[in-house]
């Protein structure tokens, strides 16, 4: 394995990728409807409960942020259980002899999966803003490249949380240890000016933060903004670092 | 001819456990050298040093020329390991064809790889819905489809039925009179008899690098079970 890049490399990965995942019907099947209905059951749960004047309604706040929460949250699963098995299978260490860089192989998970996370951004944003009403001023094109830029970072923390994971077990509880506190600290739950001011700080550095801050101007504005692009552009770097990161974990000669 | 791998002093830890003790030996180019052994006698170590996955203590490792491991050995040798590694969520064509990929190759290597190892009937098939040693083949396609130079093979044969034995072996020497060169690992005796040469390996030590022709002289006796039977009680009486 070397640290070149090749594009068709990635590309045969990516394409590997999705077809392990084509195989998977059901896989297949939750990715595209399960974001839908849990958004449905949102939109159940205020749907009896008056908005307060002067405020924006909370469906339309809370729904619009769990569209890039979901991608975010079901990429890093999906990835991280895929890469153990790429690990225990002895796959891993099969491609690790062949020309595949271990850049090529990452991206070619991030691309695979990506394209996965547009395809469910698609079909949930559709359904969130004819089927439940949801109101966003912004161009939904841009609530779906959010979603994938999401997703993209997601896949990136799944790989690199997979070198720390020994078993299954494990991997799936680095999902709550790398999720639930980004998503607390994200503005959702209580306004980031009234966290305490350490946890502020915490927050700034917490990649889901920018997501959220992205999902919000998007939201707001009718237009995209500078802020939303610059929140898009530290959310896509810490992909990128995450994924360099998980390059620097791949140990091509173990004992 | 110079040697397709050189090993050189190679020593090789486990945690505390030494699992390699400067073991030396070289193979030949174009043949099929069997590295015999017992369960736990350091055989994958061996061979995982040879493709360069392996962390060693101390020793070096040249394999075509070049230090093992190296970029440029990468397109040009072809690792099966024991368990195989292949996609069992693919078909066992589409894990053929993505392995062809990552070495350059097309479709139609593909498909001549897995109709090398008999598989042709169940390329449509998932790899899980195969038997033991369908998947095992189907591990084999994926590094035949490279057409290394050198072959790397951890127990080609485990849980094949003996038909299927034989001709994997003619396939080897097909291979070999090609020239490639192979390194089969093997802990049945009795396909000792099927190499050009051997590296009988125990407890981490080399016992012997000869033909088997030579070993059976050497030991007088026919019988390679009881020639390496009789090699290690000479060492142990050594040791003693």
């Amino acid at each position: 394995m070397t640290t070149t890049l090749s594009p068709a490399l990635t590309t045969a990965t990516a394409g590997r990728v999705l077809r392990q995942l084509a195989h998977d019907h059901r896989t297949v099947a939750m990715l595209l409807v399960l974001p839908s209905a849990l958004l449905g059951l949102l939109y159940l749960i205020w749907s009896d409960v008056p908005a307060r004047p002067g405020q924006p309604d909370t469906f339309d706040r809370v729904g619009l942020i769990m569209l890039g929460v979901f991608p975010f949250v079901v990429m890093f699963l999906v990835t991280s259980i895929a890469m153990l098995r790429e690990r225990t299978s002895g796959t891993l260490e099969r491609l690790l002899t062949t020309p595949l860089s271990r850049p090529d192989l990452l991206l070619g998970y991030g691309a695979a999966f990506g394209l996965a996370a547009a395809l469910q951004a698609v079909v949930t944003v559709t359904v969130a803003t004819t089927l439940y009403g949801l109101d966003v001023a912004g161009p939904l094109a841009l609530v779906v490249l959010i979603a994938v830029v999401d997703a993209v970072l997601g896949v990136a923390l799944g790989l690199l949380a997979s070198a720390f994971a020994r078993s299954e077990f494990q991997a799936v509880q680095f999902m709550p240890v790398v999720v639930l506190p980004q998503f607390f600290l994200c503005g959702l739950l209580v306004a980031r000016e009234q966290l305490p001011g350490w946890l502020q700080v915490v927050s700034d550095a917490l990649p889901l933060t920018y997501a959220v801050e992205a999902l919000q101007e998007v939201g707001r504005s009718t237009e995209a903004t500078g802020t939303m692009w610059t929140d898009v552009g530290v959310v896509a770097g810490a992909a990128l670092l995450a994924l360099g990161l998980a390059a620097a974990t791949l140990r091509r000669r173990t004992s | 001819m110079d040697a397709a791998v050189t090993v050189t002093d190679l020593v090789v830890h486990r945690g505390a456990r030494r699992v390699l003790h400067e073991v030396g030996c070289t193979v030949p180019p174009g043949q099929v050298t069997g590295l015999l052994g017992p369960s736990g006698s350091g055989k994958s170590t061996l061979m995982r040093a040879i493709v360069g996955v392996q962390q060693v203590r101390s020793g070096s490792v040249t394999v075509l020329g070049r230090p093992a491991g190296s970029a440029e050995l990468r397109s040009r040798v072809g690792y099966v390991t024991q368990a195989p590694s292949v996609y069992a969520d693919l078909t066992v064509r589409e894990n053929a064809r993505y392995f062809a990929a990552l070495y350059g190759r097309g479709a139609a290597a593909a498909d001549a790889a897995i109709a090398d190892v008999g598989l042709a009937d169940a390329a449509g098939q998932l790899v899980e819905e195969l038997s033991g040693g369908q998947r095992g083949r189907a591990s084999l396609a994926c590094a035949l489809v490279g057409e290394p130079e050198l072959l790397v093979l951890d127990e080609p044969t485990v849980g094949l039925d003996p038909v299927l034995r034989v001709e994997l072996w003619s396939r080897f020497h097909a291979l070999a009179d090609a020239g490639t060169t192979l390194v089969v690992s093997s802990h049945v005796m009795d396909e000792a008899g099927r190499c050009d040469r051997l590296l009988l390996l125990r407890e981490g030590r080399l016992l012997s690098d000869s033909t088997p022709a030579e070993l059976r002289t050497r030991t007088g006796t026919d019988d390679l079970e009881e020639a390496f039977l009789s090699l290690v009680r000479e060492t142990e009486e050594v040791a003693a």
